[in-house]
């Protein structure tokens, strides 16, 4: 009985290489790089090269190991509790992150769905027109809102040109060129989940419960938005979390009163040329942002296990 | 001697309702589609189609996929809007009532159940749109899952059941809102034959307890013939024909009605002068009982179901309605045997001959010379 059962569990090498690349790539390109951060998180800031101590001499031995550990800090941690500004530039973050992740699902929802629900000869031109602005480089469409946001740029021309405002309002350096710079540039990681979703919703549901006597402005609440959670929540994780660190659009559009933490990190690292700073600054972060991922998916497992 | 009669004339599929069309005697009907087209750019789905429905009825809306049955249905339920006619349900006109609000239900094709609703909250969503109070929605949740069978069931999402049961989930959710019409989209073509047999059943049962007004769509024949009071065979978005199962098999108003409807031997011929014959078909001159309604020489189709032929070994003593030919197949289906005979002309007949065992003697076999006969009452002559 048992030779006549192939054992799924017992993988062939070719499986079990490829389930050996995800992992080795983490391993490589994010657990070990986070480990040297990590560490020198722990370390003191030095006029030295590299510019922090104490450094791993493994060839003094067991001594060099003591010393090293002897050298190991909380401090850069402490300070991040104490100095305002750390805090500030958290909040800062998560604020501009969460309103912006809002506002994306705002504009990313209607554009996906009115994409979902056009005939399918037109989806795919929908679906490039979205994706188009990838072909020109991020920094330069950025560059471009500079241009159009700037005290004597397009916005303000249109503005009083049609008479919407007396004086021409200030738009850089301000949190509102931030929001429009995010939701622009993070569109299509709203959009593209949301509409995978939504394009594969049987139209039959909709259907079904305009027959059980459910209105559509009803039925969105009821069928449409519930079935098209998993889209809702990978869009959201995929703008969420990168805005969070985001730098470019801040440092471009945004003003200096209260940076982002990626601006923070950016100005301890080259500006103080503090590295064991920037990396607590850096790991704190990670963590910040690793629970509430963890947790989502978490629950995204449960969900799936359970359908 | 008497040729021996191999077959015999027991395999007619009927209905087991009354035949009668009911509400004749002047009661408005409960739905009336006058003069309906509902065309997808230029290709009419539905062509001018007018129907009746009285309250109380199972009907079944028979055709080939793609002949309108289920655009009606859409259209129906105001899923589709129509191009011109109108659909009264009640004597209410239906143009401007929206889906959400019209006073009837419909059973998908595919079931359409919420896949994230659970069994009772799918039952229980009509009601809450209607804003009944809770305890009345569980109690009418609780009693429609037993009617179905599926009161230990409500807990489980939809994917969690076999498709029987989804399939009565859909029954159940769309009869708990004791709609004035249940339309039901091919509600057992998902299913397996054994299922569907049994369901067939369970949904007359259901209809007959309830008193409610079915329209059923579908393209199964012997379903429809079984479960409706009334079929209305559908062609290229017409209705071709309206009348019991019975009416139907028996008298079919055209060649594509008696060929859809059933096997059929049909032969080309012309009225006899004396419009009891028809001349000139492949069997020679053929007698009918009751005098054909067509002028003498008009070219017509006589038309005689394959369970009507008698086939026998040696020549009938009766000179009318009777031909030779050689078999050239035989289909054994257990209960009867479908035999393909070649007659002179080359064409085929089929005749089917149930196999009761009664004769007690070797059935034809391949390739042997029989001889093929019916009775005058046997063919229905088709004008078209």
């Amino acid at each position: 009985m048992m030779d006549a059962v192939p054992d799924t569990r017992k993988r062939s090498r070719a499986q079990k290489f490829l389930l050996a690349l995800p992992y080795t790539w983490l391993l490589a390109f994010f657990l070990v790089p986070f480990l040297i951060v990590l560490k020198i998180s722990f370390s003191q800031g030095a006029i030295a090269l590299p510019p922090y101590t104490p450094l791993l001499h493994l060839g003094a031995g067991w001594r060099g190991i003591e010393e090293f550990l002897a050298g190991l800090s909380l401090d850069n941690y402490r300070r991040l509790g104490t100095d305002p500004l750390y805090v500030l530039s958290y909040v800062k973050s998560l604020e501009i992150a969460a309103f912006s992740t809002l506002l994306l699902l705002a504009v990313g929802y209607p554009i996906a769905y009115g994409i979902a629900r056009t005939p399918r000869r037109l989806q795919a031109v929908l679906v490039v027109l979205v994706v188009l602005p990838f072909w020109t480089s991020f920094l330069i469409r950025i560059y471009a809102w500079m241009n159009i946001l700037q005290h004597d740029g397009l916005l303000n021309r249109v503005l009083l040109a049609v008479h919407i405002v007396r004086e021409p309002p200030v738009w850089l350096a301000t949190d509102t060129a931030i929001y429009i710079g995010i939701v622009y540039s993070y569109l299509p990681f709203m959009v593209l989940p949301l509409y995978a979703v939504l394009e594969k919703l049987d139209q039959s549901l909709i259907e079904a419960a305009a027959d059980l006597g459910c209105p559509r402005w009803k039925t969105f609440w009821l069928v449409t938005l519930p079935l098209s959670s998993p889209g809702v929540l990978a869009g959201v994780l995929l703008c969420f979390i990168p805005i969070v660190g985001e730098f470019v659009i801040p440092d471009l559009l945004g003003g200096s009163r209260a940076p982002m933490i990626g601006q923070t990190i950016w100005m301890e690292f080259f500006g103080n040329k503090d590295w064991p700073a920037a990396a607590a600054v850096a790991v704190v972060l990670v963590c910040l942002l690793v629970t509430p991922i963890v947790v989502f998916q978490h629950q995204a497992m449960r969900a799936a296990g359970r359908s | 001697m008497r040729a021996a009669v191999v077959g015999v004339r027991m395999h007619t599929v009927g209905s087991i309702h009354g035949a009668a069309p009911l509400g004749e005697n002047g009661a408005r009907p409960l739905l009336r589609i006058d003069g309906l087209t509902k065309r997808f750019g230029g290709f009419a789905a539905v062509d001018h189609l007018s129907l009746d429905i009285h309250a109380g009825e199972f009907f079944a809306l028979l055709g080939p996929s793609g002949c309108g049955k289920t655009t009606l249905l859409r259209l129906i339920a105001g899923f589709e809007r129509p191009n011109a006619g109108r659909i009264l349900l009640g004597g209410v006109d239906l143009a401007p009532v929206p889906p959400y609000r019209r006073p009837l239900n419909m059973m998908f094709q595919n079931y359409a159940l919420f896949p994230h609703l659970t069994v009772a909250d799918n039952v229980a969503f009509g009601l809450k749109q209607e804003g009944l109070a809770k305890a009345d929605i569980a109690g009418r949740v609780s009693d429609m899952l037993a009617l179905v069978k599926l009161e230990d069931f409500g807990a489980r999402k939809p994917h969690e059941l076999s498709g029987g049961q989804r399939q009565r989930v859909a029954l159940a959710r769309a009869l708990v809102k004791r709609p004035r019409l249940l339309l039901l989209d091919e509600p057992l073509a998902a299913l397996d034959k054994k299922l569907r047999d049994a369901t067939r059943f369970e949904l007359m049962e259901l209809q007959r307890q309830l008193g409610m007004t079915f329209i059923i769509v579908t393209h199964d024949q012997s379903e429809a013939m079984i479960v409706a009071d009334r079929i209305g065979v559908m062609d290229g978005g017409r209705l071709t024909q309206v009348g019991s199962p019975a009416d139907i098999y028996e008298r079919p108003a055209s060649r594509w009605v008696a060929d859809f409807i059933g096997d059929v031997n049909l032969f080309e011929g012309r009225v006899g002068d004396d419009r009891r014959s028809v001349e000139g078909t492949a069997a020679g001159r053929l007698v009918v009982a009751a005098p054909i309604d067509a002028a003498p020489r008009t070219p017509v189709w006589v038309a005689v179901r394959p369970e009507r032929v008698w086939l026998t070994r040696d020549q009938p003593p009766a000179p009318e309605n009777c031909l030779s030919g050689t078999i050239v197949e035989i289909g054994y289906l257990g209960d009867l045997s479908i035999y393909r005979i070649r007659i002179a002309d080359g064409s085929r007949v089929t005749a089917a001959i149930a196999n009761s065992g009664r004769a007690g003697e070797r059935p034809p076999q391949q390739d042997e010379q029989v001889w093929l006969s019916f009775s005058a009452e046997a063919p229905v002559v088709l004008t078209r």
